[in-house]
């Protein structure tokens, strides 16, 4: 089971949380600060676990992250999860995102926290994997894009106006590489 | 471009969006907070408004700041608003919304119950997934209860996209609600082998995440997992697959033994690393199970060794990290092989990265010899020496205590050489584990005779030193030495070279800043010093010394006697007094130092830590009972609380033998010796350590006791531990030339031709000798104690209650609340609300319930006694699922048991007539087919009277929907809450009340009665199951329910069922505002072959003391794949008298008072014939009559209910041979004639 998913930035702002297990908002807050506290000590050359956060879970719990850029993209696990089976899953996460956003930078998170939960919410659903095919994940955001524009009036739907600051830098990252093709 | 901007920013200003919200919050950095609150002040505006649009955008922004974490927990009834909206794109904020802050405890999730049921069902397979997703996150008890045939219902939607959902938020249902697991367990394994992997997945997803937690209930699984695992080329299923048999293995080896070839293939043939490893973890899984059986596996640990070293070796940090992780768990069982790799992990201590750098600490643990033991330890003393943060210094700081303390210090050849290390990891600042080192060198203390000396000389230094670890007391932990130095120090103070400069450096000024529990020993050890103090002085004419101690002791103890700890305080006064009356006796020259070492005289055992918990309870005693009469209330209120007192492990401080006296220790002693000399499991102390001990000579192998220690002893601090190794490494030496000469002595006497024997080669472990013949006292156990530990589990663990056998054939009570009721019993008058008031609490109900449910499967096989009531062809249906369970088997048949109500086989139109038959077997009124009835063993009671209560508020919505007043809608719903809040302890209330106590099982009962069937379609209504009064909404009317289930038999899709009733004029169904008298109501869902479904009809009713009947027509389109057809059913819905009864329970006094009043008129009737039991009759008329037992004595009993309108109901009903008389009384004849007519038909048909 993944217990959270954190995604904050490398000065420890949220830009997405999704807890799997109620904690009030200012526990939320707490572990948010906790976890980035761990991961941004870390230089980006280690291993991608983690063991301790003491507020989350106990010692059958990990951090599994991954650092891009500007954010970090953190999974709260146990130890039924595949590790590297997650590091693959926040790669399919980023993937997906950027194929949605059109080369995603953090301002996409920051402006669209909504629709990043909806493309989450396709990846993982209540604290399980639900899809890990990139192209099904795709299909169905699209398909409910395309649904609410049919719905709702033109203007409330933004379009990119801003520029891009940070652009992931995907030629650093690391493809899919633990579970190959059947990804 | 000037208007532009306006006219933008006036837009911004009506219609600020998520955008512009963050937008703003980036522009005012540095008011953040201020500019947020006036952004929640719109937002509260904006939630005002009507439209929708505006309601869902302030939703999605309270989402964001939800986030930055704002509690927007009071907009909770405005996303559910939100939620209900038709549009998709709202519904998902909505949704979203309250999946980031819906909780347990969030009450509106309770009105969610049918918004979330339509969307389930819902035309559009997105606002479904929509509400699955949503539902993951907030599902509660209840949800999970009500909506648990719904998602079922899903787990077969024609769509993969909401089957995958449906299927993995199954787990999110068994969590909440376990009795959901078995009826839905068949299903959930037929989703195995979905064609749709994604769906698939999500099946393994779930069962793994069930087996992982009570892997026992799934080993019937492992055959189709087995498949599964050798057909599947999906990595993510195979992951999981292999890691649940990581699970099932240690359960059975058979199993283990079958998985070691494919897994080994897969190692092999896998390029996927995350296989890979899974693979290897499953196979260390399995080796450990079979470890015990068959140790002949050595090819595989060797492959999976050398894969891992393969995956440590790697560039890869994770790679490294996850070798050396499941290297630790190989290294439990096969050592050896993992020790051959202790360059590689030696290696990793020196990673950059603290995760790994953990690891190879977790198997250092697994690595050390007495040969290696100090030469690691100095490695990681370095280590601490730069360990950057605290915690991995912490980390390596337990790591080194474990390693050498591990299976009572088997590896520490010189116990010098430890306490020295002690020593120096007492020079850690800040660590956390100050007590962690001084229970250590408490242990070796006590433990390792031979070296009290060394401890005690080194604890003295440490005392004298104290200043240097006391620097900053509050967040120093290290402190804590000081508590066992004292103790030392004290305890075995004839070894001290120096007692009275230890008790001075013991009492001065600056201990009173130690935490409380110290001082407390430093007090008492103080006084154990001056004991030897006093001793020493004995004889010697020269008194001063003497003198000068008791001075000491009484110029500085009342600095303790004024201490705020109460334990430091109590003993300092009591020993300053003592001294004060020594110090009298001193003057008067009296030798008192014989009396005064008797305070403290006596050996010390060490106990095991779980001794106490061992000690077996002797027969007959009874631990609960009381020994005195229990005390009053206000005598426990004075108790004092205990943890002032006992706060600090107690366990070192020692007993007192105050008033013993020499002898009697002695004879206590001796006694001791003897009881040692036969207690097996205490080592005894060997000869030669004990002359060590009294330093006498002719023990030539400890040359280390005369070692020079003033260097390190003046010099506390500075490592030291160093020079133990040389001297240790000499010792072995000169040890192996002592041998050698040995050796070629006994060669020269033997000339044998075996000349080379022990020569060369490295030494050997065993020819390490430890320095000390240290006795290792192993720790004392109670006679006869228990061996095993049994681990219990924590009560709290939710997944206890998923503990649950799956192979056993599913009960009867078992199914799932689909949207069956009856139970109007359970509904309680308002006016008797007060009286139940006390009983309700949530646990008790749910566990008795539980307990019923247990007996109920006990009588199961009672129940199958009642042949004659069951159709024969269903029992054979039950017998083969029973044996398909059994044989695990994968290809289970179409045919779902009578628990899931709605998958029957689709009767062909040739053979409906058999279709029918099934059918009835299954819900007709015959008893056993709906869901348990019997009120005495009714778990599913109260909650059902709950969903009865959600499910009358959808009429409630329907109405306030077109009202489109919120306010006036919260308001309902509030009093809806109530209400519901009522009728749950109603429920619980009269099962108390009408208990009738279990003698024999009672037979099930059902209200629901065959309405019309035709070859399409069967209806069936509960005989208006439930009714009850809405106040304020009807001035002179009240409200019947009438729940009907409809179920389609043909293999064709039914839709558009329309339902219409002929009003009467004393009866009138309830149509939504606008429409016509006679216009029909659509019925809100559409029925797939072999489904069921249940809707809910409100009727307003005038007069109740008749019977009525309604005439009424059913229309609905058979569409199958070449035509659709419109077809109609006529039926007549009955309105009994007895369905206007509610049940209330009564209190005897009350009715006693009742029938005094005379207000009532009675009648009488008499059945003649009736042989059943007394209480299977009493059973009968409480759940078909909707009564409640109000006193039952022998073979009579007396009986309440009341109408919707008041009435009461009063029967008095008693038994002799078959006869039945049953005596009425009731303010209203008319009904009373009624009621009674009703029971005697009951009566009649059985």
């Amino acid at each position: 089971m993944i217990k959270a998913i954190l995604i904050f930035n490398n000065h420890g702002k949220p830009r997405l949380i999704r807890f799997y297990q109620y904690f009030a908002e200012d526990m939320q807050q707490q572990i948010i600060r906790e976890t980035f506290h761990l991961v941004s000590k870390r230089d980006d050359n280690v291993c991608n676990f983690l063991e301790g956060g003491s507020l989350i879970g106990g010692s059958d719990y990990k951090l599994i992250y991954r650092h891009y850029a500007t954010l970090y993209f953190v999974f709260c696990v146990d130890s039924s999860e595949s590790e590297l089976g997650i590091l693959d899953l926040i790669q399919v996460f980023v993937e997906t995102l950027d194929k949605c956003f059109e080369n995603v930078c953090e301002l996409d998170l920051i402006f669209h926290m909504d629709k990043v939960h909806y493309i989450l919410q396709e990846v993982v659903m209540g604290g399980m994997v639900l899809e890990t095919n990139m192209n099904e994940i795709i299909a169905q955001v699209e398909v409910q894009n395309r649904l609410e524009k049919s719905e709702v009036r033109p203007f409330l739907s933004s379009s990119k106006s801003f520029p891009l600051i940070y652009v992931f830098g995907f030629s650093q990252v690391s493809a899919i590489k633990y579970s190959l093709s059947v990804l | 471009m000037a208007l532009k901007i306006v006219k933008g920013s006036i837009d911004r200003m009506f219609d600020k969006n998520l955008q512009d919200l963050v937008r703003g919050i980036r522009n005012h950095k540095e008011d953040e907070a201020k500019y947020i609150s006036t952004c929640i002040d719109e937002i509260k505006q904006e939630l005002k408004q009507d439209n929708i649009a505006v309601k869902a955008n302030a939703v999605c922004k309270l989402t964001y700041l939800q986030m930055l974490g704002y509690d927007v927990s009071w907009a909770a009834f405005n996303i559910v608003e939100v939620m209900s909206s038709s549009k998709f794109t709202y519904k998902r904020i909505g949704y979203l919304a309250a999946s980031q802050c819906f909780h347990e405890s969030t009450d509106v999730i309770m009105l969610t119950t049918n918004q979330i049921r339509k969307d389930l069902s819902s035309p559009n397979q997105y606002d479904t997934g929509v509400a699955l997703t949503g539902l993951s996150c907030f599902v509660t008890p209840d949800l999970a209860r009500d909506l648990a045939n719904d998602i079922m219902t899903l787990m077969s939607h024609t769509k993969p996209y909401i089957r995958k959902k449906a299927v993995l938020i199954m787990y999110k249902v068994f969590l909440k609600y376990p009795e959901s697991l078995r009826p839905a367990f068949p299903r959930l394994k037929e989703k195995l082998e979905d064609p749709d992997p994604g769906v698939q997945s999500a099946a393994v997803n779930v069962i793994c995440e069930l087996a992982r937690r009570n892997p026992k209930n799934y080993l019937s699984l492992a055959p189709l997992f087995f498949k599964l695992m050798t057909s599947s080329t999906n990595n993510w299923v195979l992951i999981k697959i292999i890691k649940l048999f990581g699970a099932l293995t240690p359960l059975e080896p058979r199993l283990g033994k079958k998985l070691i070839e494919p897994l080994t293939n897969l190692i092999h043939s896998t390029s996927a690393m995350s296989l890979l490893y899974e693979c290897v973890n499953t196979v260390i899984a399995v080796l450990i199970s079979l470890s015990s059986g068959m140790p002949n596996h050595s090819a595989s640990i060797q492959l999976c060794v050398q894969k891992l070293r393969i995956l440590i070796e790697d560039s890869d940090q994770n790679l490294k990290y996850l070798g050396l992780l499941a290297m630790s768990k190989i290294l439990k069982t096969h050592p050896k092989s993992v020790q051959s790799h202790k360059d590689l992990i030696l290696q990793c201590l020196d990673d950059k990265d603290e995760s790994i750098r953990l690891r190879a600490l977790d198997l250092l643990y697994g690595m050390v010899s007495k040969k290696n033991l100090m030469e690691i330890v100095k490695k990681l003393m370095l280590h601490v020496d730069k360990a950057e943060g605290t915690t991995y210094r912490d980390e390596l700081l337990t790591k080194i205590i474990d390693i050498c303390s591990q299976s009572n210090y088997q590896y520490i050849t010189n116990f010098e050489w430890y306490i020295s290390i002690l020593v120096e990891l007492t020079r850690l600042e800040g660590t956390r584990h100050g007590h962690l080192i001084a229970s250590q060198m408490l242990d070796v203390a006590i433990r390792v005779k031979a070296i009290r000396v060394f401890a005690v000389a080194q604890m003295a230094t440490l005392l004298d030193n104290a200043h240097m670890l006391t620097g900053n007391t509050q967040r120093n932990g290290i402190c804590e030495v000081l508590y066992a130095a004292a103790w030392i120090c004290g305890e075995f103070s004839e070894h001290l070279e120096n007692p009275m400069e230890t008790l001075e450096a013991m009492l001065r000024p600056k201990v009173a800043t130690l935490p409380g529990h110290i001082q407390a020993v430093y007090v008492q050890n103080a006084a154990k010093l001056f004991a030897t103090v006093l001793k020493s002085q004995e004889g010697n004419t020269d008194s001063t010394t003497a003198q000068e101690a008791s001075q000491l002791m009484i110029d500085r103890l009342p600095l303790f006697v004024q201490s705020a700890n109460l334990e430091v305080q109590e003993r300092a006064s009591c020993i300053l007094q003592l001294v004060k009356y020594i110090q009298k006796l001193q003057q008067k020259d009296v030798e008192v130092s014989e009396e005064v070492c008797a305070l403290f005289a006596g050996e010390l055992n060490p106990v095991a830590p779980k001794a106490q918990k061992k000690v077996p309870i002797p027969d007959g005693l009874d631990l609960d009972a009381w020994i005195n009469e229990p005390p009053s209330e206000s005598e426990s209120e004075d108790e004092q609380p205990k943890a002032i007192f006992s706060k600090e492990e107690p366990k070192h401080s020692r007993p007192r033998h105050t008033e013993v006296d020499e002898k009697e220790l002695a004879r206590r002693r001796e006694a001791r010796k003897q009881e040692q000399a036969n207690n097996p499991f205490y080592i005894k102390a060997s000869p030669s350590s004990q002359k060590v001990y009294q330093e006498t000579p002719g023990v030539e192998h400890i040359p280390v006791v005369q070692i020079d220690l003033s260097v390190p002893l003046k010099v506390p601090g500075l490592p030291m531990s160093d020079q133990y190794v040389k001297l240790e490494e000499e010792r072995r030496q000169k040890e192996r030339a002592e041998k050698k000469k040995k050796d070629k002595k006994k060669r020269k006497e033997k000339r044998s031709g075996r000349g080379k024997k022990h020569d060369s080669g490295p030494e050997s472990e065993e020819d390490i000798t430890p320095a000390h013949m240290v006795d290792i006292v192993t720790e004392e156990m109670p006679e006869n104690a228990l061996p095993s530990d049994d681990d219990e589990r924590d009560p709290a663990d939710p997944h206890k209650a998923l503990d649950i056998d799956l192979d056993k054939p599913l009960a009867d009570s078992e199914k799932l609340p689909v949207r069956s009721h009856r139970a109007a019993e359970v509904l309680k008058s308002p006016a008797e609300d007060e009286e139940g008031e006390n009983v309700s609490s949530l646990e008790p109900k749910k566990k008795s319930s539980k307990e019923k449910r247990e007996k109920k499967k006990d009588k199961d096989k009672d129940r199958k006694k009642s042949k004659e009531e069951k159709k024969k062809k269903k029992h054979k249906h039950e017998e083969k699922e029973e044996a398909d369970l059994l044989c695990g088997q994968a290809d289970e048949p179409a045919f779902q048991s009578e628990e899931t109500n709605e998958v029957v086989t689709p009767p062909t139109s040739t053979s409906a007539d058999e279709a029918a038959t099934v059918a009835a077997a299954e819900a007709a009124p015959a008893p056993g087919a709906i869901s348990v009835t019997t009120p005495d063993s009714e778990p599913e009671e109260p909650k059902d009277t709950e969903m009865e209560e959600t499910k009358s508020s959808k009429h409630k919505k329907k109405k306030q929907k077109r009202e489109k007043e919120d306010k006036e809608k919260k308001k309902k719903k509030k009093h809806h809450h109530h209400h519901h809040h009522h009728g749950d302890k109603g429920g619980e209330e009269s099962v108390q009340n009408g208990t009738v106590e279990e003698e024999e099982p009672l037979p099930p009962m059902s209200n629901y009665c065959l309405l019309a069937e035709n070859s399409y379609i069967k209806v069936m209504m509960e005989d208006a199951d439930e009714a009850y009064d809405i106040q304020g909404n009807l001035q002179d009317g009240s409200q019947v329910v009438v729940s009907v289930i409809f179920e389609n038999k043909c293999d064709s899709f039914l839709k558009s069922m329309e339902f219409n009733v002929l009003d009467s004029l004393n009866s009138k169904l309830q149509r939504p505002e606008g429409s016509g008298p006679h216009d029909s109501l659509t019925i809100p869902f559409q029925l797939p072959p072999g489904v069921s479904n249940e809707a809910r009809f409100v009727f307003t009713v005038q007069s109740i003391i008749m019977p009525q009947k309604l005439k009424g027509t059913l229309t609905f389109i058979v569409k199958n794949e070449e035509s659709s057809t419109h077809e109609k059913l006529d039926f007549k819905l009955h309105f009994t008298c007895t369905s206007y009864l509610i049940t209330t329970p009564c209190y005897s006094d009350a009715f006693a008072k009742l029938l005094e009043s005379g207000d009532l008129k009675s009648s009488s009737i008499r059945l003649e014939g009736v042989n059943m039991p007394f209480h299977h009759l009493l059973a009968r008329i409480c759940f078909h009559h909707h009564f409640s037992v109000v006193e039952r004595i022998d073979s009579c009993a007396s009986m309440y209910s009341r109408s919707i309108q008041g009435h009461h109901v009063c029967l008095l009903v008693k038994i002799s041979s078959q006869t039945v008389s049953v005596d009425a009384k009731c303010d209203e004849p008319t009904l009373l004639g009624n009621v009674l007519d009703e029971i005697k038909q009951t009566f009649s048909q059985c």
